[in-house]
């Protein structure tokens, strides 16, 4: 008891040295692309031979290898280096990298791959390594038809670039949008689709009629669109897959934007009806058509929120247009734009946390974003005219259309499809063979 | 039943006994700053621009200038320089002194010898002036010391009193006070500086997410990494926790291409462990 006692009390009135862990809180960092190398697939003479014989291509590896780097440096997150640095052949580095030799030409991810001709079909595997910590972060295998060929580039491209950031990836997507040919007053506009990085265009109407704000289904490869019959508007619904085309509904004049809602199950416009123009909703299993705004004011460019609770759409009900949000039944209306200028094509990002609108202000278009409470707006990119925001499937990117100003003899004009990230830095244009408009985004194929 | 009482009161009264006497005298210890500290907080408000408020520049002046006068209080050149150089040639020469020298000093035997051999072949004064010109202020300080003044006469006690208060120095002071505050501002700031701009943020990562990453590391005495070790591994691999994992291997990554650290090129006992926390969020949030 005597011994407890005293040794308590040693405890209480020794003084205790801390030897305390020094902690140094590391709250910034680079965003500088990120260096890595995408070496060429390797390839065995034969299988060589038969995809050249099958695609007309000389080395199938090396194309694909090409789409994957071309997709990661588009995506400004990324910088694939310069192939002629590379030190070690694409037949060894598959095998085992060197990681001394990539490091040395400073790549801090390197991908590798081998691609066989097996039973007629085409088989790639693909590897991603950590050259830094010499460690192999994935490896996927994938077998399909040789035709195919592009579309295992895009997947291993989402594939890395998931396991590098964190985010899905958003390459193995299309983007339809309106083709337009021939002069500003008689332009023939077509309904077309390709591959997010301008390949594999197809068009989907002939022309004769005018086609309008084609929409793409978030869960699915369905898409809507506006058309004019006869001068009267005509919403559609289209499936890319079989190609069959269904009327969703003739709508009286000034129908506006067609966009489905998160589930794919109803379809959100704005239509004018007894010198109003509101918001209406049609549910597409049973073609009911219910009205979400009754307000004197113009109400136009719905969109849906991604969990389908809300719905953001724009309205002079202030007296200049500026962006709304309310619940899906139309209640609780709140705005949330209050900058200078006129605020439209509010549209919702998939990951929820942004939308982005088309702001006209002192005679300059801008595409910017902004939280859905209407803070931190940001503006991306300024032009003479550009609208129509369409996010990609991961919220990153922004595909819009722009149109330069004709000269005074009327020409110069064309319209071209641009895209930019949320940093506002990355803007492209987006290859397409004609002049283009109204693009929207399609969800992941490989989902 | 008492005798339970008695014990309890006993034991009640040696605790408020401790906490009248201990936690006092504990509490007032800190308040021995070393004048390093000082010099760092003037550092910071003039990076900062912060404007002194009057009555706390009269106070820093008051002190500056008692620390000035400290330094002219100060024994004459010449005797310190003499105290200097016997001190040297004792170090060598008293072999019981030598053994007390404390581990904190790394002073090779072969280094004592050559500084021997150079003061008894090189007796000129020029060039021993030098040598205590180079000495700081703040070493002059610590070489007057007024409750030695019997060791200035006797010359023997000179050379044991000055190693023993300049071993304390370094080894208790100095060390208490870089134990409390880790690195400086300044080394904090290097390290940081150099991390920044290995670290490539994965600009994927959701902001209104908590993902903070903290990472062990255990490091050479040149900066070079020998060990790193993530303290929340666990979540690595839990299902959900894909973000956590990408941003884990971003910082562990950042630290490999940093390598060796901008560490402080002295007291590597203190930072060889160090604890980097990664937090993106801020940047992500633009």
């Amino acid at each position: 008891m005597k011994k407890k006692f005293i040794i308590l009390f040693l405890l209480l009135i020794l003084p205790i040295k801390v030897f305390a862990l020094i902690e140094v809180d590391i709250t910034r960092g680079n965003l500088n692309p990120l260096p890595l190398a995408v070496s060429p697939l390797s390839i065995d003479n034969k299988s060589k031979k038969s995809f050249e014989k099958i695609l007309k291509k000389e080395n199938i590896g090396s194309e694909i290898s090409t789409i994957v780097e071309n997709n990661l440096r588009t995506s400004g997150l990324f910088n694939p280096l310069n192939k002629d640095a590379f030190l070690q052949a694409p037949e060894i580095a598959n095998l085992k990298p060197r990681f001394e030799d990539w490091n040395l030409i400073k790549a801090q991810a390197l991908i590798t791959g081998k691609v066989t001709y097996v039973d007629e079909k085409l088989r790639v595997e693909f590897r991603l390594w950590d050259v830094l910590a010499a460690k192999e972060m994935m490896a996927l295998a994938f077998t399909t038809v040789p035709n195919n060929w592009r579309r295992v580039g895009h997947i291993i491209s989402d594939k890395v670039y998931e396991r590098l950031t964190g985010e899905k990836g958003y390459f193995d997507t299309r983007i339809i949008y309106v083709a337009e040919e021939g002069p500003k007053t008689q332009r023939k506009k077509r309904l077309a689709i390709m591959d997010q990085d301008g390949a594999n265009n197809k068009f989907l109407t002939l022309g004769n009629e005018l086609v309008l704000t084609p929409r793409f289904n978030p869960t699915s490869q369905m898409v809507t669109y506006l058309s004019y019959f006869k001068n009267l508007p005509r919403v559609y619904l289209l499936d890319i897959e079989t190609g069959t085309q269904e009327v969703v509904g003739d709508f009286p004049g000034m129908t506006f934007a067609p966009r489905f809602s998160p589930n794919g199950k109803k379809i959100i416009m704005s239509f004018a009806k007894d010198g109003k123009s509101d918001i209406y909703t049609m549910d597409l299993e049973n073609r009911i058509v219910e009205r979400i705004t009754n307000h004197p004011s113009i109400d136009t460019s719905p969109s849906y929120s991604p969990n389908g609770k809300f719905i953001a759409f724009n309205s002079d009900r202030s007296g200049y247009q500026q962006i709304y949000i309310m619940k899906s039944d139309g209640k609780n209306v709140k705005r949330i734009s209050f900058g200078n200028g006129i605020y439209g094509t509010p549209v919702w990002s998939p990951r929820g946390d942004l939308i982005a609108f088309t702001k006209l202000h002192k005679g300059k278009f801008y595409i910017g974003v902004m939280r859905t409470d209407g803070t931190g707006e940001r503006l991306l990119t300024e032009n003479y005219y550009q609208e129509a925001p369409s996010w990609s499937p991961n919220g990153r990117v922004l595909i819009f259309y722009r149109e330069t100003k004709t000269n005074s003899k009327g020409e110069g004009f064309s319209a071209k499809l641009w895209s930019i990230d949320l940093t506002g830095y990355n803007e492209r244009l987006v290859k397409t063979v004609t002049d283009a408009s109204d693009p929207s985004w399609s969800s992941l194929l490989s989902n | 039943m008492n005798r339970s009482i008695i014990i309890s009161s006993a034991l009640h009264g040696i605790l408020i006994f401790i906490t009248a006497m201990s936690l006092p005298f504990l509490a007032k210890k800190p308040l021995d700053i070393p004048p390093i500290v000082s010099v760092e907080l003037i550092q910071i408000t003039e990076k900062t621009n912060i404007p002194f408020a009057p009555k706390a520049k009269k106070i820093i002046e008051k002190i500056k200038e008692k620390e000035k006068k400290l330094v002219s209080e100060q024994a004459p050149p010449k005797k310190v320089k003499k105290n200097k150089t016997k001190t040297v040639v004792a170090l060598d020469q008293n072999s019981e002194i030598e053994n007390q020298r404390p581990d904190a000093i790394p002073l090779p035997e072969k280094n004592v010898k050559k500084i021997k051999t150079k003061k008894e072949k090189k007796q000129n004064p020029d060039k021993v002036d030098e040598e205590v010109k180079q000495v700081s202020e703040f070493e002059k300080k610590e070489l007057f010391d007024p409750t030695n003044i019997a060791a200035l006469i006797d010359k023997s006690k000179v050379d044991s009193a000055e190693v023993v208060k300049k071993n304390d120095d370094i080894t208790q002071d100095k060390d208490r006070s870089i134990e409390n505050t880790g690195l400086t501002l300044s080394e904090e700031d290097a390290l940081k500086a150099q991390i920044f701009g290995c670290w490539s943020i994965p600009l994927g990562l959701p902001y209104n997410e908590d993902l903070l990453v903290r990472i062990k590391l255990m490091l050479e005495p040149d900066g070079s990494v020998k060990k790193t070790e993530i303290l929340d591994h666990a979540r690595m691999n839990k299902p959900g926790q894909g973000f956590y994992k990408v941003l884990a291997e971003s910082a562990l990554r950042a630290v490999k291409l940093c390598q060796p650290l901008r560490v402080p090129t002295t007291g590597y006992e203190r930072w060889k462990e160090l604890q980097l926390n990664f937090d993106a969020r801020e940047m992500l949030e633009g």
